[in-house]
């Protein structure tokens, strides 16, 4: 089966693509938006795949905070192969997912080295987290932020309709 | 005891479906974004070779294989090792030219190509192109030029994914200006 080093090579090739080629287009201004909606996008599609696949033998979540927990341990294991290191929530809807070694970014930096180039490697991770729970029920959004690598934190906020 | 093993089993499939899903995400994004197929299968070959040149470096340090004596060795690498190392299958490596210096490699199942069905639109799509790059990088670096294409493509119709590997030759190295 296709080893984890296989998706990070793709999905660093990914972020240089997409950012190589908005700037080969021209007009600097709106690439950086345009880019990360490009990659959060992505992630979005395979998100919900992703979690369709493997919830579909599982019971159903009792509620929002269960939803999370899994997304913590289950989901973040398979797809980063650790757990999330902490979990907090204002019970009202906003949750902080805490990873202190991020699969994703363990090879850039072990401080504040390259800070600004994190965030591009993050949109696709942003989506892969609201794809999976926008198929379990929760529209939310999901933004990223570093400040010291490679610990990240993960900030959901579930959309009241 | 079997509980876990399911565990990682879950998780190498999972990771499989990850890997498999992203692509399909990246040609899509792809697809979209160049007008032609022609242009899209030059694009998946160019991101293949930078992944290729990054990919030998992680093949070497992990498996024990030692410099390759001819082409054939390399072939045999390729199949046995590189494959069942990266994607978990093991083509088989056939349809020798002559003068050795052109194969096959026959892939029964192809990874990539889980969940894919190829529209009417774009036929002429090698959807798995970016393999054909990576296999071109990665023998690069280790100094040799080869030519690599897809010959027969299940999702185009055939029966089984070929590819069709060509040694054109043996780059020489480069030694940095200035050393003796």
């Amino acid at each position: 089966m296709a080893d984890d080093v296989l998706f990070e090579f793709l999905h660093m090739e990914m972020v240089s693509h997409i950012y190589k080629d908005q700037a080969s287009k021209g007009e600097m201004d709106k690439d950086r938006a345009t880019c990360v909606s490009t990659l959060e996008g992505m992630g979005f599609r395979v998100g919900q795949g992703l979690i369709e696949r493997f919830t579909k033998d599982s019971p159903s979540f009792k509620d929002d905070l269960d939803v999370m927990k899994f997304i913590c341990k289950d989901f973040w294991i398979n797809v980063f192969r650790k757990q999330i290191d902490n979990l907090r929530t204002n019970h009202q809807g906003t949750y902080v997912l805490q990873d202190n070694k991020f699969a994703l970014l363990t090879q850039f930096s072990n401080g504040k080295q390259y800070l600004e180039e994190a965030p591009k490697y993050l949109a696709y991770s942003c989506g892969l987290v609201r794809g999976a729970l926008s198929n379990l029920g929760m529209d939310c959004v999901v933004t990223a932020e570093v400040s010291l690598m490679p610990s990240c934190k993960f900030q959901v906020v579930i959309q009241k309709i | 005891m079997s509980r876990q093993s399911n565990r990682t089993t879950d998780s190498k499939k999972m990771n499989a479906e990850l890997f498999t899903l992203t692509y399909g995400a990246l040609v899509t994004q792809l697809c979209k974004d160049y007008d032609n197929d022609e242009e899209v299968n030059k694009q998946l070959d160019k991101m293949g070779y930078n992944i290729g040149v990054r990919l030998i470096e992680d093949f070497l340090a992990r498996s024990s294989v030692g410099r390759c004596q001819d082409f054939r060795e390399t072939a045999d690498v390729i199949a046995k090792v590189a494959f069942k190392m990266y994607l978990g299958i093991t083509p088989s490596v056939t349809n020798w030219s002559p003068a050795g210096d052109e194969f096959s490699l026959i892939l029964e199942s192809n990874p990539l190509v889980d969940f894919v069905e190829l529209p009417d639109n774009h036929s002429s799509l090698v959807y798995s192109n970016l393999l054909c790059g990576v296999l071109r990088g990665a023998l690069e670096m280790v100094q040799m030029a080869v030519d690599v294409k897809f010959s027969q493509d299940t999702l185009r119709g055939d029966n089984v994914t070929e590819i069709r590997m060509k040694f054109i030759k043996r780059m020489e190295e480069n030694l940095p200006a200035g050393d003796e």
